[in-house]
């Protein structure tokens, strides 16, 4: 009997951020990837990852251009799981206030705000933004989401200067603290999954989510 | 409060081969930087970075290959530099996998490449590297084509600049201090560190734990890159690699020895624990610090 084929993930690509990594990660736990600005193709998909770096309004303009916004609001009913990283997860909110205000996806409620570590009156210096670096993410309650598996404390790679501010605690997977200031890591409300961290850069465990990824997708 | 940090394995490349200099000059074959980029990895580095220290068409095209295959099999963030010299080059080198570049020399000649750069791919994509010398007591120039090439270019000023025009992260170098083991270039990290508001990593002369503790207290660096301390441990425990001998001075892959008493060969966990008890966190010692 032939082999099922691996299901296949569509990695948004409009012209920002590493999609390289994303498809490596996705790879290697045996997931097909394309990377792609086809808003067909997105649809045809099995799971639609957002990557991103860069600025908020820039990322919008080009998904508006590319004419993938509808394509990816409509995507969770229709069925089709999405995941948003780094920027890609802020691009899910209602609307950042990063250089102006922009509108988000509006997936998830909430607002994406800058980081706002408070002075640290140590002896050791400024906190900087942004955070560039492993930092642990804290939650637990994580069996029915991609981070299950996924210790509590673990750490995970960010780099980032702004965070999101979901309306509802409830859309909160995980909270991490930077420089005082608790922000949300990683966040889910039904098929939209988001996380501020790049799993893929994230050695081991953030590998891992990509596995849960895997076997989500994988019918049994 | 404890502060977070990254420890940063800095690998020079030159051809297929992992070198190691002393002030970026008189190049010693270590091994193949694949092995060692995996030994890093799976001894908690937190990110890493490969320097093309010759930058030739041929480096460029054996760099690129190395970094697929790096990247293909290393799950933490790696930087890439050496000759990098326009957006097509960065473009081609994100590609390969990595996930930020680290640009010198093309930055220097031509700084809009850094604010091109930046709009392009991001601001957090962007390290732009500084070789600097201490040309006179208390001022540093900045310099190209690994410490070679005076550029006029006052140091601190340029990590300004490249700031301002769009760097996500400042690799600072001390020619001085790079191979010798006598310790980073405390004065001149604390310098550009508290100017500066994006991270600050400290490169250069780590012969010993203190060093790095060092950087980071009295240098208020945001990470360390450490290579020498690193390597010479890691070379101990890989296994011995083929290598060509036409890359460099391979008569050290004979002796097993460090080029000096200063240089004392550590771990990246060894490291981590030490920072940790002066209070930094790293990706090895970030589990269960809510309140870090």
């Amino acid at each position: 009997m032939p082999e099922r084929a691996a299901p296949s993930v569509a990695i948004v690509d409009y012209g920002l951020g590493n999609l390289f990594s994303v498809a490596q990660a996705c790879a290697a736990m045996g997931l097909r990837t394309t990377v792609t600005s086809d808003a067909d193709e997105l649809q045809r998909s099995a799971c639609i990852v957002l990557p991103g770096v860069g600025a908020f309004g820039d990322a919008m303009s080009a998904l508006s251009r590319l004419g993938l916004v509808a394509v990816l609001q409509r995507a969770p009913e229709d069925g089709i799981p999405l995941v948003g990283i780094c920027l890609g997860m802020q691009l899910l909110m209602e609307r950042s206030r990063e250089f102006g205000v922009y509108e988000g996806l509006g997936l998830i409620p909430g607002t994406v705000e800058r980081l706002q570590p408070e002075h640290d009156a140590g002896t050791i210096g400024a906190i900087k933004v942004p955070q560039v670096g492993w930092n642990g993410i804290f939650g637990g309650h994580w069996d029915a989401s991609l981070l299950k598996g996924v210790a509590n404390g673990e750490p995970m790679y960010f780099v980032h200067s702004y965070a999101v501010f979901p309306s509802r605690e409830d859309d909160v997977l995980a909270r991490s603290s930077y420089g005082g200031v608790s922000f949300c890591s990683a966040i889910a409300r039904g098929r939209v999954t988001g996380f501020q961290f790049h799993p893929e850069r994230s050695g081991p465990a953030g590998l891992g989510i990509y596995r849960n990824l895997a076997a989500a997708l994988t019918p049994r | 409060m404890s502060r977070h940090t990254r420890i940063i394995p800095r690998l020079d490349i030159k051809g297929p081969n992992l070198v190691k200099g002393i002030h970026l000059e008189g190049l010693r074959v270590l091994g193949r930087p694949e092995a060692f980029a995996r030994w890093y990895y799976e001894n908690g580095a937190d990110e890493l970075i490969y320097l093309d220290v010759v930058a030739s068409l041929y480096g460029r095209n054996s760099l690129l290959d190395i970094v697929r295959r790096t990247s293909s099999e290393i799950f933490i963030p790696l930087t890439v530099g050496g000759g990098l010299r326009s957006v097509d080059d960065i473009r081609d080198t994100l590609r390969a996998g990595a996930d930020k570049v680290a640009v010198n020399t093309a930055a220097v000649r031509t700084p809009s490449l850094i604010a091109e750069a930046a709009r392009r791919f991001g601001s957090s994509t962007i390290v732009v590297a500084i070789e600097a010398i201490e040309t006179s007591p208390g001022t540093y120039e900045a310099f190209t084509d690994n410490g070679r090439e005076a550029t006029g270019v006052n140091a601190v000023e340029w990590a300004g600049r490249a700031v301002e025009l769009g760097a996500g992260e400042i690799l600072l170098t001390s020619v001085d201090r790079e191979g010798t083991g006598r310790g980073y270039d405390v004065r001149l990290t604390r310098t550009i560190a508290e100017m500066v508001g994006v991270p600050v990593i400290a490169a250069g002369g780590a012969g010993s734990i203190r060093h790095v503790t060092e950087a980071l207290v009295d240098g208020r660096a945001d990470a360390v890159a450490v290579a020498s301390m690193l390597h010479y441990y890691a070379v101990r425990v890989l296994p011995p690699p083929e290598v060509e001998a036409a890359e460099g001075n391979t008569e050290f892959l004979r002796s097993g020895r460090p080029p000096n008493r200063d240089i004392q060969p550590a771990t990246v966990a060894e490291l981590a624990l030490a920072i940790g008890e002066a209070g930094f966190v790293t990706r090895t010692t970030a589990m269960g610090r809510l309140h870090a």
